[in-house]
């Protein structure tokens, strides 16, 4: 067992993992995208499936996302459980009326007698340069429309674990992973984008928030690449004798309100990160949590880090410019513990 | 249609102005991706999409369009852009991320703007169609006789935007022409798995237009379609579907391994590589001049040289330039 537990794997090949052992389990279980097949997904998320399951369940599919989401759909309302990719989640322009009309809003509008349990899985995330058409998170677009769940897990432990518990789900599932955080060979090399990994199927829940490292001065909240740089941010925190608490937030509906009022119940303190658009996003909605039910609790301003209201420029120094970094965070925080 | 001598110099000038700014872009985006190729490392980060092999669809009707006429380009521009006459220093500044670029670093290659020869593209597979359209109507609205050209991938053609458009240009009568780039995979996916009719021309008498084939990624053969579907437009007469069959020799972007497709494929096609085989054309059938190749091959080089100069020269925006341009 020892050498099980020393298995470390990237991103992408915990989700594929994940998304492998969940249809040699289940028949019901396939997957419909663009370049899902031979290449694998253009992000890795299918490697080496249709080596095993064959093209009738690993399926290519044409340039045409209203028609394969759309069929996502009406073969989840049937009984099956499609994994549908969306290549880039910027992508979501061309067919979001099959998603928010449709998949988010059928089971409710049928009282709960359509159950529509899909993952749409998408890739997020900028920092390398590809510019406003293929940068963008949309975390709070996806967020902010009810009817579906929407998880961005960070590491590889929950990558295969959070997409475990989205194909057993049985509401539609919207699964964004970080480029960066798969472990490409193309892309940024990050230590969180490897990690340990069990051979087994396993399920991290979703809705429920991780604290990354306990700390008792001020509470970081990221996900995803926040929260990697949060990692940094701590350590570097710590180097000036500032104890910060950091908070993974994992998945954005159910949002884990208690975990983040717990915390800041305890270190009076709240910086809010993330890789989406300031207003109207995630940070001002964990902001309005902290006005609304942990005010009193905290003894300075709510402060937020997130892309100000611009679309992500491509040119390096202008993109560096709008996107969170460890630097960023930490020179927030020092001035959040001053205050 | 018969071609002159003058439009096959100019057709020849320019595939061969595309292919020498490719080669070019394949060795700047090279740099600082050696020995671990990082996409968003180097001196020109991000995705790049190049057109090497694609230069007869650009050319061949780029020749028959004026100033005034609008083209939009997909994900994959830089052929369409230089045929255009988009401003090439200005271009490859954009592509470097420069503040002297089209969009002043904001776009990137695949977001180019060069309103001066009413050229644009974007980064969403089928979403340049329907602007196409638009600026048809425009042109129509104000009585002036240009004509709108959308490029496309053969991928794009399952897009919904397509299949809209086309109804709505033909409904409306507009001087609105699509150029279906078959190349033969939307990143991996082949034609065949992917589109249920052989070509994409065949689909043009759904929508009461035009439909036109070019095989063999024939140059020449595009003019003479082109030149047909621009008249018709220019005069009135509607809109026209041309799918050419082109070839694509580098990967969907640099930096794929190509794992959809064998290795000699891309060998094959350089065989009957589309400038090659003008060249020799233009000696053998035309009569010109060798010497008078080589000068156009010089003035090429020279121009796409100054470009990559100028951009390499320019200076970077400043970061706080990110939060300008978002509203006048």
């Amino acid at each position: 067992m020892e050498k099980t537990k020393q298995r470390l794997l990237t991103g992408n090949k915990a989700l594929s993992e994940a998304i492998r052992l969940e249809m040699e389990k289940d028949e019901n279980v396939f997957v419909l995208g663009e370049d899902v097949g031979e290449y694998g997904g253009i992000f890795g998320s299918t490697e080496g499936l249709l080596k095993q399951f064959g093209p009738e369940r690993i399926m290519d599919t044409p340039i045409s996302e209203t028609a394969f989401i759309g069929a996502a759909v009406g073969a989840a309302s049937e009984g099956m459980r499609p994994i549908v990719e969306l290549m880039f989640v910027d992508f979501f322009g061309v067919t979001m009326d099959q998603i928010y009309n449709h998949m988010a809003k059928i089971p409710y509008m049928s009282g709960g007698n359509v159950k529509l349990p899909m993952v749409l899985m998408t890739a997020v995330g900028g920092g390398y340069n590809d510019a406003a058409q293929h940068s963008q998170t949309l975390y709070s677009t996806f967020g902010h429309l009810p009817g579906m769940k929407v998880v961005a897990p960070t590491t590889p432990y929950d990558l295969k674990g959070m997409m475990t518990s989205a194909i057993r789900d049985d509401n539609p599932v919207v699964f964004m992973f970080h480029k960066t955080l798969q472990g490409l060979g193309w892309m940024d090399q990050l230590d969180t984008s490897i990690g340990h990994v069990p051979e087994e199927a396993y399920t991290v829940p979703l809705g429920k928030a991780k604290v990354v490292k306990e700390g008792t001065d001020v509470t970081i909240v990221g996900l995803q690449m926040t929260t990697h740089f949060g990692m940094e941010a701590v350590k570097k925190l710590e180097e000036q004798g500032i104890n910060a608490e950091l908070i993974d937030l994992r998945s954005i509906v159910p949002l884990d309100r208690e975990t983040i009022l717990q915390s800041i119940k305890k270190t009076h303190r709240l910086l809010v990160v993330d890789e989406d658009y300031k207003s109207f996003g995630v940070t001002a909605e964990i902001a309005a949590l902290a006005a609304e039910e942990g005010l009193y609790d905290l003894e300075a301003p709510v402060k937020r880090l997130a892309i100000p209201d611009v679309p992500i420029p491509y040119s390096r120094p202008m993109e560096q410019f709008v996107l969170p970094n460890a630097e960023k965070i930490v020179e927030e925080a020092i001035k959040l513990v001053n205050e | 249609m018969t071609i002159s001598n003058e439009e096959l110099n100019w057709m020849y000038e320019t595939m061969y102005k595309i292919r020498y700014y490719e080669d070019k872009m394949v060795e700047a985006y090279a740099e600082g991706k050696n020995p671990v190729f990082n996409i968003g490392a180097g001196t020109v980060p991000g995705e790049m999409h190049l057109a090497t092999g694609q230069e007869p669809a650009a050319a061949g009707i780029s020749i028959h369009l004026k100033k005034d006429d609008i083209v939009s380009s997909p994900h994959r521009p830089h052929h369409h852009a230089i045929a255009k006459g988009v401003n090439l220093n200005k271009m490859t500044a954009e592509i470097f991320g420069k503040e002297t670029g089209l969009g002043k670093g904001k776009g990137g290659h695949m977001h180019l703007f060069d309103p001066e020869v009413h050229f644009s593209c974007g980064g969403i597979v089928g979403a340049g169609i329907p602007h196409a359209v638009g600026a048809a109507l425009a042109a129509k609205k104000k009585n002036k006789d240009s004509v709108a050209v959308a490029f496309i991938g053969e991928g794009a053609a399952n897009q919904g935007a397509f299949h809209e458009s086309l109804n709505l240009a033909a409904l409306w009568n507009l001087p609105f022409i699509i150029v279906v780039e078959n190349n033969k995979y939307g990143i991996s996916v082949p034609k065949s798995h992917s589109t249920s009719i052989p070509s994409n021309d065949l689909r043009a008498s759904a929508y009461g237009v035009k439909g036109y084939y070019v095989k063999d990624n024939d140059p020449i053969a595009m003019y003479e379609v082109s030149g047909e579907a621009v008249e018709r437009a220019r005069n009135g007469e509607g809109p026209s579907i041309i799918e050419i069959e082109t070839y694509r020799y580098l990967g969907h972007f640099q930096g794929d391994a190509e794992v959809y497709r064998d290795e000699n494929e891309v060998t094959e096609l350089r065989e009957k590589d589309p400038i090659k085989l003008l060249r020799e054309k233009l000696i053998s059938d035309y009569n010109i001049e060798e010497s008078e190749i080589t000068a156009m091959e010089s003035r090429a080089i020279k121009d796409v040289d100054h470009a990559y100069a100028f951009a390499r020269e320019s200076d970077y925006p400043k970061p706080e330039a990110a939060l300008e341009d978002l509203f006048d």
